[in-house]
């Protein structure tokens, strides 16, 4: 008469949780909320302390930036005071926690502007083309992976295998001028660099700064049109690179599972190979999965800096690049702060979807 | 829900957001240009000191007095001043405003507006102040030196400099006339509104500033009421594209009516592509070799000399520079009051060789860095190669910009490749950093100063020279005393100028009277129009 409530199987009959129960409970979850938070917070400062100990030991001067090359030197030595670079570091990286959680990310010395309204104007330029490039990157590349597992050794595993070679060993940058001077330049198929087309530039009032979204709020068909036409091109290109990883990791995921003594015994039951597949295989790896997109989508979002200068899009790879090039750290650090929290809400989100996606973790 | 998402009705969305979207050339009154814009850090025309940012400012802002794009060559003229008078002991100019300008908040242009904007400039004391400031003015002074009084100015100088110096100076940049009610109305405590200008404009030129998104784009409208009549181009967009490919694909495909930085490559391919032009314009940035006087070596006059015939310019400008430079053996670019027209130095191994022999050098190493500009280490690879043939070795490291920048301000490069721009359109602008340092110390921290960064002690006669050249009223007498300091300077200094930069600029067809400022000033968009 052992059924208990520790019984794995769960076959047992489980009493009601009393009060104290669900009270502990709700302490538990608290404390993992609380806990979640404090290594959120710890990440962010931990990452901010880094970068900013690099920018400051970097051999690059901002103040030059500020001043100029022609500049006296009293008039280096004044800017230098005002950006508070004679206080020491730990004061000046105290101070600039003090702002940051007042919401004060500071002005950026490369734009002159504050590097909050700079964020949000990079921002979602990265985040449209990075979402449309990962939507691209999954919708290919998970079918194609499953398919490359599922037909091994056949055609469309060929196929997918030299995909995703050229996609790993393809220079972005010559690809990049290659789409455009084909699907822009020759075939006239897509917009060229930039956001939008001349003709709609500032035309669309921003909204989220999604262009593709706020021209659907507006209701301006041309205009989504218009920077659709742009999107489409850089948005394949990091697609196109995103597949190659993602694709070559469902179809190592497919095999795993498909060796596997459930899915010999799927088979013979007399499944079809389609059920086998999609149905039990495939929700198996959705798990690892969540995990590889997860990360290639953080990728896109910070790393992808080279696309941006060839199609000449005001993204948020480019804003930390060239600000850092200039040693503002100001604007290197803000966008660390998103950058990071991205990467940490794709983390924590990839937990969430792990609880829907496998009702062990329940 | 399920149901409108099939492939097929995938596959037709797709296709219709594909489609070619209809690529119309640029409107008829719309000027659309490619440029490299990610260098403006403000619009300030106090402390803008960047070309791109000037850029803006020269068709956002007027000047007491400025060029006519139309002609050039005629140097300043009147502007927002009408007239102006010298005093007879030359100590000081006064200027009659024009009447009936306005800003485009619709105040008047007054007297008071233009000795505020000088005073303003003066007492921020940004990075271009000392174009005003060697006039002798300070933040002290400036309200008694930069006076109104009705419709007049006065400008009351510390030395009677010549007129020609102090009004090409009033043509920079940092001289522009901004609105003194709308600027204060903006100003944030004793920033006399250099935050809230960094961001927009308060001018009388003959565009305004409709926006400006930092690496990305600025647009310009024209003004209606613009003094000189509206221009023709009622917009202009300056779109950020850095890359020269990417610019000529834009111009190509007619998305854009001028690409402006474009590489020698792309510029040759776009002179054969039918509806296509490209110009080429001198601009004022020369390309010079600095070497250190610190170093042993390099501070052996035979050195020095033999150097000069160690740099293969037919070469150079025949090869990776082609189209981009072309050869300029004088510190003032051409185009300048007093510009040396004269290329002595030719590439001549056997005479440099002879030259070491001759000083009793039999060889010896350098080690420099250079900035990792592909055209910089282009010539640095080049002088590694001739140098060998001399007898000397050279060692090169690249830096980035701002750390060979860093290096050369602490006068630790021993050999300094690099460019530089004229600040104003007067000749002094260049002999005052190249031919003149009156304090060779570390401890003078001249750093402004080319002669200085390369710890060139400029000869007591030369920097004196240079200083007369400033006072001299007679117009060819100046031209005649540049001449010689640029003859005497190429003869024994140990900077060496080498190229002068030329604007390959794409355009198309109908884009008529487009003018980047020469050597002298920045893009002017007012004259332009577009035929058929």
């Amino acid at each position: 008469m052992a059924a208990t409530d520790t019984d794995p199987g769960g076959r047992g009959q489980t009493p009601p949780p009393s009060a104290s129960d669900r009270s502990a409970a709700r302490r538990r979850r608290l404390r993992n909320i609380a806990g979640t938070l404090l290594s959120l917070a710890l990440t962010l400062l931990g990452l901010l302390l880094v970068t900013f100990i690099i920018g400051r030991v970097m051999p690059i001067d901002p103040v030059l930036k500020v001043v100029g090359d022609r500049a006296s030197q009293a008039q280096y030595d004044a800017a230098y005071q005002a950006m508070g670079l004679d206080r020491p570091l730990a004061v000046q990286f105290l101070g600039y926690i003090r702002d940051i959680l007042s919401g004060d990310l500071g002005r950026s010395i490369s734009t002159g502007q504050l590097v909050v309204n700079d964020i949000k104007r990079v921002f979602p330029a990265t985040l449209e083309l990075a979402t449309l490039g990962t939507f691209i990157g999954v919708s290919i590349g998970v079918p194609l992976g499953v398919i490359a597992a599922a037909k091994r050794g056949g055609l469309v595993d060929q196929v997918a295998r030299v995909v995703a070679l050229v996609g790993y060993s393809m220079p972005i940058f010559w690809l990049g001028l290659m789409g455009l001077l084909v699907f822009y330049g020759i075939l006239g198929w897509v917009g060229g660099p930039g956001r939008q087309g001349i003709i709609y530039d500032g035309m669309v009032p921003t909204v989220t700064g999604l262009i593709l979204v706020d021209s659907l709020i507006a209701g301006d068909w041309g205009a989504f049109r218009d920077a659709f036409s742009h999107i489409i091109l850089p948005a394949s290109l990091l697609g196109y690179f995103s597949l190659a990883y993602i694709s070559r990791m469902t179809r190592s995921f497919m095999l795993e599972q498909l060796s596997a003594e459930y899915v010999t015994t799927a088979r013979v039951k007399g499944l079809s190979e389609r059920a086998v597949i999609w149905r039990h295989a495939f929700r198996n790896i959705s798990i690892p999965l969540v995990t590889v997109i997860a990360l290639s989508f953080g990728s896109l979002l910070e790393g992808s800096v080279l696309t941006e200068i060839i199609f000449s899009w005001p993204g948020l790879g480019q804003y930390i690049t060239k600000s850092l090039l200039a040693g503002d750290m100001n604007a290197v650090l803000g966008g660390t702060i998103v950058v990071g929290t991205c990467f940490i809400a794709l983390n924590l989100l990839s937990d969430l979807l792990y609880r829907v996606l496998d009702p062990r973790s329940k | 829900m399920k149901h409108l998402l099939t492939p097929r009705a995938l596959l037709l969305a797709s296709a219709i957001a594909l489609a070619p979207a209809a690529f119309a050339e640029t409107p008829a009154d719309t000027l659309v240009v490619a440029n490299d814009i990610n260098d403006i850090i403000s619009l300030d025309p106090a402390q803008t000191f960047e070309f791109s940012g000037n850029d803006v400012n020269r068709n956002t802002y007027d000047r007491l007095v400025d060029f006519d794009p139309l002609d050039m060559a005629a140097g300043f003229k009147p502007a927002l001043a009408e007239s102006w008078q010298v005093a007879e002991d030359g100590m000081s100019i006064t200027f009659t405003m024009r009447e009936g300008v306005t800003f485009h908040s619709g105040n008047p242009v007054r007297a008071e507006d233009a000795a505020w904007s000088l005073q303003r400039a003066v007492i921020l004391n940004k990075t271009p102040a000392f174009i005003l400031t060697q006039f002798g003015f300070t933040p002290e002074n400036a309200g008694e030196k930069i006076t109104f009084d009705g419709n007049t100015l006065t400008l009351s100088l510390d030395k009677p400099y010549a007129q020609s110096f102090v009004l090409n100076c009033l043509t920079a940049m940092v001289a522009s006339v901004v609105d003194k009610e709308l600027v204060m109305a903006n100003a944030e405590g004793e920033d006399m509104g250099n935050t809230w200008l960094n961001t927009n404009e308060a001018g009388s030129g003959a565009f305004t500033l409709t926006s400006w998104r930092a690496n990305e784009a600025v647009q310009l409208a024209a003004y209606e009421g613009y003094w000189q009549g509206a221009a023709a181009m009622k917009r202009v967009i300056i779109r950020n594209v850095a890359e020269s490919s990417a610019q000529r694909l834009l111009l190509e495909q007619g998305d854009i009516d001028a690409a402006r930085n474009l590489t020698p490559t792309d510029a040759d391919a776009l002179r054969e592509v039918e509806g296509v032009k490209v110009e080429d314009q001198p601009q004022g940035r020369i390309l010079y070799l600095g070497l250190s006087q610190k170093d042993e070596l390099l501070s052996n006059p035979a050195v020095i000399q033999a150097i000069k015939h160690l740099v293969d310019y037919d070469g150079i400008t025949g090869s990776f520079l082609k189209g981009m430079f072309k050869t300029r053996q004088s510190f003032l670019p051409e185009g300048y009051l007093g510009a040396l027209d004269e290329n002595p130095w030719t590439y001549d191994i056997a005479k440099a060789k002879q030259l070491l022999t001759d000083a009793g050098i039999e060889g010896g190493t350098i080690n420099t860095s250079v900035r990792d500009l592909r055209e910089y280490v282009d010539v640095a690879q080049t002088l590694q190669a001739s140098f060998a043939e001399a007898g000397l070795t050279l060692n090169i490291e690249q830096m980035t910009g701002a750390q060979s920048l860093d290096a050369y301000r602490a006068r630790q490069v021993p050999i300094y490749i690099g460019e530089w721009g004229p600040d104003y359109s007067d000749p002094n602008t260049n002999a005052a950093t190249f031919a003149y340092n009156p304090d060779n110390s570390d401890e003078a921290m001249a750093t402004g100063l080319l002669a200085w960064r390369n710890s060139y002690a400029v000869p007591e006669a030369m920097n004196e020279a240079t200083v007369a050249a400033t006072l001299e009223q007679d117009g060819d007498k100046r031209a005649q005393m540049y001449l010689d300091i640029q003859k005497q300077y190429q003869a024994e200094a140990p900077l060496i100028p080498l190229f002068q930069r030329i604007a390959n600029t794409g355009l198309q067809e109908n884009v008529q009277n487009w003018n980047i400022g020469g050597a002298v000033t920045s893009v002017m968009y007012h004259q332009v129009t577009k035929g058929e």
